[in-house]
């Protein structure tokens, strides 16, 4: 009787004991962690494959001369590894860009979150979030084959647009962030407490001016960061400027109608061909991937801010 | 008679005010910015509608059983019988492994972020940070992590594995984002009830909060992978701009992909591959928002409201 009684006392604590660490729930504990830990070490090797490679090219190129350089060369004879011209048409083509998908995104933006009644914005928000999923092989193809030839037949001069240009990798590549804007722009809008709307009303504002002067600035951060990530998605891209863009990098090219690499064209041209493992060559794809790397590094950053800040406000 | 007299004299004529809201209603600034408004939205995508029915109309007379019966080709002469097989192929392959290497990471990670981590610690904000960075890293820059680390120094070769994995680790965040969104909108109140009856920690995630958010997850994984699926750059930088005119046979053999097929139609300059690459656009196209239209579907319809 007594035995039985101690025997089941014990069984029940034991079983408390196990419940708290259950061979299962350790296994899963480890099995977790080994998982979140694959983007640490994703973040790693980028850092890794970066950097090696990057050193050996500073060995053969001086800093200075890569930073202040006008000339970008490593293909031809007379070599130069001066980063300007690819950093010169990464910026021309992400100004484009930009013209025109922060005023169509943001406007689209108002439109939806203030004025488009439930039922159109209910079919709407979808459709955009299906056209943000567009391979960017599609634009770099209609923006080669469809908008240039237009932009060269409606060019009132005859020094029109040349086959690939900064101009139409640009306009291909707004028509692209819009829906990212509009999307993330709109999100934060619709965060923005109603009630400071309706003071606005009773305070005998107009639609434009409650959308113009309360709205937008409460969704500023959030707005920011939609912009800021427009930026670092144009500054990445790579299929529309390979596509369309054009190659020249042995100078700055300031006019948007002449074609000009990028810093992820030439990485996509060069290593599209044979390059050999060690050469120079093969180094400066590192380089210019470094560079690339920081730069986005440091949008992501102020990105990731604002969306905190507008999160902070409102939720 | 008099009745109109005394209205109009004891209170504000009501024309006169009725006049003033529809000056209001019609005051040339609000209209006109009311129209540049919607003129953005309509712009936008209507430019984006045109071009995609452009592509279809210039795709049309390849949309046929060639497209995915024959191999491509670098002769234009044998134009007439090519097709982009060993791309779709390619394509189900690559997309496959993603599938069963980045989602279960990606579920895992964020079942860790959202149900185990304890992130007042430094290491729990980092890795979070650290996530929310890589979503914003270009894709090419997963190409040279690609190029360097796992062709090279894990000597996997430009190989169907070797962009799987690339693919994998470009698409892990938004499948991290997703799911933990999904997750922490299962109310607490089920997790606590599922502790009081005697379930383990891991029970109560596997058993009620996984099966809630099922359908949050579905819409993040699809999308995931229907990014993977339109991804070029980093395959360009893995070295896959060839004419490969056999399907896939293993992980560790030659491939090629739609987006990466089409891009290599698009160098050629004679006209036909523009048509071939027209009909390609339309085939991935159609892959693609299939898959968004489904994600977006099961997040508007079967995700609960609590």
């Amino acid at each position: 009787m007594s035995t039985s009684t101690s025997n089941a006392g014990s069984a029940a604590g034991s079983a408390l004991r196990r419940g708290r660490r259950r061979p299962v729930d350790s296994t899963v504990r480890v099995l977790l962690v080994a998982a979140a830990l694959v983007s640490v070490a994703t973040t790693i090797g980028i850092v890794i494959a970066l950097v090696q490679p990057t050193i050996g090219f500073f060995q053969q190129v001086s800093v200075v001369e890569f930073i202040t350089g006008t000339s970008w060369t490593p293909t031809f004879a007379q070599k130069a590894y001066g980063v300007l011209p690819l950093v010169a048409a990464t910026l021309t083509v992400t100004g484009v860009a930009l013209t025109i998908a922060v005023p169509l995104g943001l406007g689209s933006a108002i439109y939806l979150s203030e004025y488009a009644n439930p039922g159109t914005r209910k079919v709407l928000k979808p459709i955009i979030e299906l056209l943000a999923g567009v391979p960017t092989v599609v634009y770099g193809f209609v923006a080669l084959f469809a908008l240039n030839p237009l932009l060269q037949k409606w060019w009132p001069t005859d020094d029109g647009p040349a086959f690939q240009n900064l101009l139409i990798a640009g306009i291909a590549m707004g028509i692209m962030i819009v829906p990212t804007i509009a999307s993330i722009s709109e999100d934060s809008m619709a965060a923005v407490p109603r009630s400071l709307r309706e003071g606005a009303y009773a305070l005998a504002s107009t639609k434009m001016q409650v959308s113009t002067r309360v709205v937008v600035p409460a969704a500023m951060s959030g707005i920011v960061a939609a912009v800021v990530l427009g930026i670092s998605r144009a500054v990445g891209e790579t299929m529309i400027v390979t596509i369309a863009g054009g190659l020249t990098s042995d100078r700055i090219v300031l006019n948007p109608l002449e074609g000009a690499a990028t810093m992820t064209a030439f990485i996509a041209n060069i290593s599209s061909g044979d390059i050999p493992v060690g050469s120079l060559d093969y180094d400066s794809v590192f380089a210019v991937g470094a560079l690339l790397f920081l730069i986005t590094f440091a949008l992501n950053a102020v990105s990731i801010r604002m969306v905190r800040r507008f999160r902070e406000v409102y939720e | 008679m008099s009745t109109p007299t005394i209205t109009t004299e004891t209170r504000p004529d009501p024309s006169a005010s009725g006049n003033a809201l529809t000056q209001r209603r019609s005051r040339p600034g609000e209209v006109a910015f009311r129209l540049a408004m919607q003129a953005c939205l309509l712009i936008a995508f209507g430019v984006l509608a045109a071009l995609l029915t452009w592509v279809l109309v210039k795709g049309w007379n390849r949309l046929d059983s060639r497209l995915w019966t024959e191999m491509p080709t670098g002769l234009v002469s044998r134009l007439d019988t090519a097709g982009v097989q060993s791309a779709l192929v390619g394509t189900l392959w690559i997309i496959s492994l993603v599938a069963l290497i980045c989602l279960p990471i990606g579920i895992l990670s964020a079942i860790y972020l959202e149900e185990y981590a304890d992130n007042t610690r430094w290491y729990n904000r980092l890795l979070e940070l650290n996530i929310q960075n890589l979503a914003g890293v270009p894709s090419i820059i997963f190409g040279i992590l690609g190029l360097g680390i796992i062709a090279r120094a894990l000597g996997l070769g430009f190989t169907v594995i070797t962009a799987a994995i690339v693919l994998s680790l470009l698409v892990l965040p938004v499948v991290i984002i997703a799911t933990r969104e999904a997750i922490r909108a299962v109310p607490q109140s089920i997790r606590h009830a599922s502790y009081a009856l005697g379930a383990t920690k891991w029970q109560t995630v596997s058993r009620q909060v996984l099966p809630s958010a099922v359908p949050g997850i579905a819409t993040g994984s699809i999308l995931a992978l229907s990014r993977a699926i339109g991804e070029a750059a980093p395959l360009i930088v893995l070295g896959a701009v060839t004419f490969i005119t056999f399907n896939p046979d293993g992980l560790d053999s030659g491939y090629t992909a739609l987006p990466i097929q089409i891009y290599t139609f698009i160098t050629r300059s004679q006209s036909e591959y523009t048509e071939l690459a027209a009909g390609a656009i339309v085939l991935l196209l159609a892959i693609v928002l299939a898959m968004n239209s489904i994600a977006i579907f099961v997040r508007n319809r079967f995700e609960k409201r609590w």
